[in-house]
């Protein structure tokens, strides 16, 4: 490729061996960043795995099914399963209430609000997707927590009968995984929103004129012309999102109290996740614990990876598809 | 003729034009109705929680817009009635728990913040006895580990992004841009976990503001080279070839031609993921490890950050004094990110190249 | 079922600019009238308040009457998703639903409308299609995506989708413009054939297409540089092609202007 450059045909002999030394190093140089990259990543990967391994070879318990976690103790035992079913659901409880709303909200930009309104919010949900997440989790345990205690006994009260919104004891906080959910809904709602927005807006004008000239009220050309066109732009959306509520740390870990049951009770305080549980316990870990928790953090990343994967085969096929349709 | 005319008209559509429609000012009327039930129901019941208040009267608005345009104007009318009002209720429920973010963060932290808070640091300060101390040394150590994690991830995530784009082709390009997709997917604790146990157990290195930017650093890369290789390829390839007919080596050509066209995106792109780093809490909160005096070194020793200052003032302080100054450190914090942000976003509008936008 | 059009004292704005100024005419039944003229001169526009699809861009609005009959489209009371089932639309780029299938875009009106039983979309799918001269090259594959046709029948689909629905009146905005010629000779057939049942109205760029369709023909014109477009004179095709009445339209059909 370097030495197709037209300055070769007609180059003067000193300045084309200037040329060519110059374009080598260049190329070499770039080309040593992206090797710097893959060797980074390949470090992390080989890595967590080794010190995982080295983990799960002193591990009394079973890794998956375990709810304790005391891999420092005498006789070390630890496993995910709380952490994996608290990671899950929060994620679950926030996707199930962000992803409506964002999808709401993008409609509101693109579709319903006065542009007067529309562009200035779209700004504003822009800028918000750049809260750290600190924040939030200071917000959420000082603001949202003390504010969630009438709803929390509102729901044990009205669909108690649920089993998972029965509360055992009243009147605890509730820095439950309902909680955390509520807030991480919060958090992921400007990232999807963002996304989806912009795949709204490219649904092509004549698509949503054909609706309409058919006879179609606002929610039905919605419905015929706009959903079907961004379904997968709202698939890939939700699945950033769920990337970013999976591996999301302070927030939880300020929020949630943590213990290691595993309760459907979702309004019980208690549970953990993957990156919560790492934040909190890598200051006292020793070495095997270390470990362990790098074992957690393996599993938390092949999780991020799955989900980050599925959003992309989505948004590929998504782009064979359009070229079809144009 | 042809078949229109054998085949009798099917389905009878109404043919009317007109139809009965709810008055204009029907939509304002069951909104103002509906939170007035909201809150009567609210007040009576004595629910103490004004989230309840809000979901009411969420409920009676949905039922009552559907109801009134049934009853009025229609199945399809009250569908497209109904969905109206749910997008509001939509954009509500976002709006209420932003501006409650964004509105208490500035109360609280306006409260917390003056000259001392802002100029001095923790050192003998007392936490959980005295409102005093700063967050002095948590502004320079933030700047500077930022600043250090740019300078790591910056130069190698734009020169990948330049490989990829302007070289990438074959097997190693395709591998580099799949594994940057697989790194912009790491959880930031495992970044952390990764420098933690290799540079400072297994190399040995102590606590420092440096380690806490080499993990900055891996989660900073990735994205300036998602942001930077999307603004070259907006690039148009007749510049390059403009200029390769001029005789200009590819290597000048890229320097002087290409990466000068979209240097407002990939600054844009830059500063963007600088401000996502400031936020990060989980990798600084192993790595740094937090000091109460101004270490203005960021090689040797624990540092502070302003997001693992707010974390400590809050877990290990947690009290009034504690909150009090988390809150001012978020507010300083957050005002630097919306900062980054708003000039990245000024940038990108001032210098946008040919396509973007 | 076809209607009779009458437009009187009509303007249509985009925000604070007039499109369209004062236009008043009358479109026969079972005819077709075509529109032609300059670009930029509101044709377009004038077509798009006939079904009320001039409104659908943000800030536009129209002032004036126009009647379907004895019903006044624009008057209160009358809801426009109505008005646009009675008055169908055919546009410029063929646009069937990208995530339909054949089947499915013909039906989308009657689905909306409320038509669920198979057996009747099965006959109107068959009769649509057949009035759309699209039967015999797609029967065999309808749950097929309609953006897999070729140009001319994605077109014919629209067509077909649009009189699924049985409109009085079928508006096309230029529907050839964006097909090869065999394809728009089909169309133009197709035109001949629909004028039968409904009240037809095409806006053209191609004056031959316009002598070969239509019935009458209204020529527009630009009041002047960034005034609104006006209606020059609406006659009989042939008189307006041989013989008309305004020198304006005479320089614009001689290719003088335009």
């Amino acid at each position: 490729m370097t030495s197709a450059s037209p300055a070769d045909a007609r180059g003067r002999t000193p300045r084309r061996r200037d040329s060519r030394r110059g374009d080598s190093i260049f190329f070499n140089l770039s080309r040593g960043a992206g090797v710097l990259l893959l060797v980074v990543m390949a470090a992390i990967a080989g890595f967590l795995t080794y010190r995982s391994a080295l983990a799960l070879g002193k591990n009394e318990g079973n890794f998956l099914t375990t709810f304790e976690w005391t891999p420092d103790a005498a006789k070390p035992v630890f496993g995910i399963a709380v952490l994996t079913f608290g990671t899950l659901v929060s994620a679950l409880i926030a996707m199930i209430i962000a992803v409506p709303i964002a999808v709401g909200i993008a409609l509101f930009i693109s579709h319903y609000a006065p542009r007067r309104i529309a562009q200035p919010f779209a700004y504003l949900v822009d800028l918000l997707a750049a809260v750290p997440s600190i924040v939030y989790g200071l917000w959420g345990v000082l603001f949202l927590v003390p504010h969630m205690g009438g709803l929390t006994s509102w729901m044990d009260q009205y669909l108690g009968w649920t089993y998972i919104f029965s509360q055992s004891s009243s009147g605890v906080p509730p820095r439950n995984l309902f909680t955390v959910g509520i807030l991480l809904a919060i958090m992921v709602l400007p990232i999807i929103t963002a996304v989806t927005r912009e795949v709204f807006r490219q649904v092509p004008r004549m698509h949503e004129e054909a609706a309409l000239a058919l006879g179609a009220t606002r929610w039905e050309m919605i419905r015929t012309a706009v959903l079907p066109f961004g379904r997968p732009g709202i698939i890939s959306a939700s699945m950033l999102g769920l990337g970013r509520a999976l591996g999301e740390t302070i927030a939880v870990a300020t929020v949630l109290s943590t213990n290691s049951k595993l309760t459907l009770h979702l309004l019980d305080p208690g549970g953990g996740t993957f990156a919560e549980n790492i934040a909190l316990k890598f200051n006292e870990a020793q070495p095997l614990g270390r470990d362990a928790l790098m074992a957690s953090g393996l599993v938390l990343f092949v999780i991020t990876l799955l989900v980050n994967g599925a959003a992309r085969v989505i948004i590929a096929r998504r782009k064979e598809y359009s070229g079809a349709a144009a | 003729m042809t078949a229109i005319d054998t085949v009798a008209a099917a389905p009878q559509l109404s043919r009317r034009l007109t139809a009965a429609r709810l008055p204009r000012w029907a939509p304002a009327a069951i909104t103002v109705g509906s939170i007035a039930v909201g809150c009567a129901v609210g007040a009576v019941a004595g629910l103490e929680s004004h989230l309840q208040w809000g979901l009411i009267s969420a409920l009676v608005f949905l039922v009552a817009s559907y109801t009134a345009s049934a009853t009025v104007e229609g199945r399809r009318q009250a569908k497209d009635r109904f969905a109206t009002s749910l997008v509001w209720v939509a954009f509500i429920c976002a709006v209420v728990p932003l501006v409650s973010l964004t509105f208490y963060t500035v109360q609280q932290g306006l409260g917390a913040i003056s000259p001392e808070f802002l100029s001095h640091s923790m050192k003998g300060v007392v936490g959980t006895l005295s409102p005093d101390g700063g967050i002095y040394h948590a502004i320079i150590g933030t700047i500077e580990q930022v600043l250090l994690a740019t300078l790591i991830a910056a130069p190698i995530g734009l020169l990948t992004a330049v490989y990829l784009v302007e070289y990438g082709r074959g097997r190693l390009a395709k591998a580099v841009t799949f594994f940057v997709d697989v790194m912009t997917g790491i959880p930031s604790v495992v970044a952390g976990l990764f420098i933690l146990s290799l540079w400072n157990i297994l190399l040995g290195f102590e606590y420092s503001g440096f380690s806490g930017s080499l993990a900055l650093a891996i989660l900073m890369m990735p994205v300036v080279v998602r942001s930077t290789e999307e603004m070259l390829k907006l690039v148009p390839n007749e510049l390059r070839e403009a200029s390769y007919a001029l005789g200009v080596p590819r290597w000048k050509t890229i320097l002087r031609i290409v990466l000068p066209t979209a240097i407002g995106g990939i600054t844009t792109g830059v500063m963007l993921a600088v401000a996502r780093i400031t936020g990060e809490t989980a990798p600084v909160m192993m790595l740094v490890f937090g000091a109460d005096f101004i270490n203005s070194d960021p090689f040797n020793g624990p540092q502070q950050s302003l997001p693992l200052y707010i974390w400590q003032q809050y877990s290990q302080v947690n009290n009034e004094f504690g909150y009090s100054r988390a809150w001012g450190a978020a507010l300083v914090l957050i005002a630097f990110v919306m900062g980054l942000n708003l000039i990245a976003r000024g940038i990108a509008r001032w210098r946008s190249p040919k396509g973007g936008r | 079922m076809a209607k009779r059009i009458d437009v009187s004292g009509l303007s249509a704005y985009y925000g604070s600019t007039r499109a369209i100024e004062d236009i008043s005419m009358t479109i026969e039944p079972r005819s077709v009238t075509a529109f032609i003229g300059p670009s930029g001169c509101g044709k377009s526009t004038f077509l798009r308040t006939l079904n009320r699809m001039h409104e659908v861009i943000p800030g536009a609005r129209v002032e004036g009457k126009v009647m379907l009959d004895d019903e006044n489209l624009y008057g209160a009371n009358v809801d426009p998703v109505a008005v646009r089932r009675s008055v169908g639309m055919v546009f410029q780029r063929p646009n069937p639903f990208p995530t339909m299938s054949i089947y499915d875009n013909v039906v989308a009106g009657l689905k909306l409308a409320g038509v669920k039983k198979k057996s009747v979309l099965d006959g109107v799918v068959e009769k649509s299609l057949q009035g759309a001269n699209l039967w015999n090259e797609v029967k065999d594959r309808l749950n097929k995506p309609g953006a897999g046709l070729s140009g001319g029948q994605q077109q014919r689909l629209c067509i077909a989708r649009a009189i699924a629905v049985e409109p009085e009146v079928l508006l096309m905005d230029e529907p050839c413009s964006a097909l090869d010629p065999i394809s728009t000779l089909a169309i133009e057939d197709l035109i001949g054939e629909l004028k039968s049942q409904f009240t037809i109205v095409i806006v053209t760029h191609n004056m031959q297409q316009a002598a070969r369709v239509s019935d009458r023909t209204a020529f527009f014109n630009l009041a002047g540089v960034g005034q609104p477009g006006k209606l020059i004179e609406l006659d009989d095709t042939q008189r307006i092609f041989s013989n008309p009445s305004v020198q304006a339209t005479e320089d614009y059909i001689s290719g003088r202007f335009g």
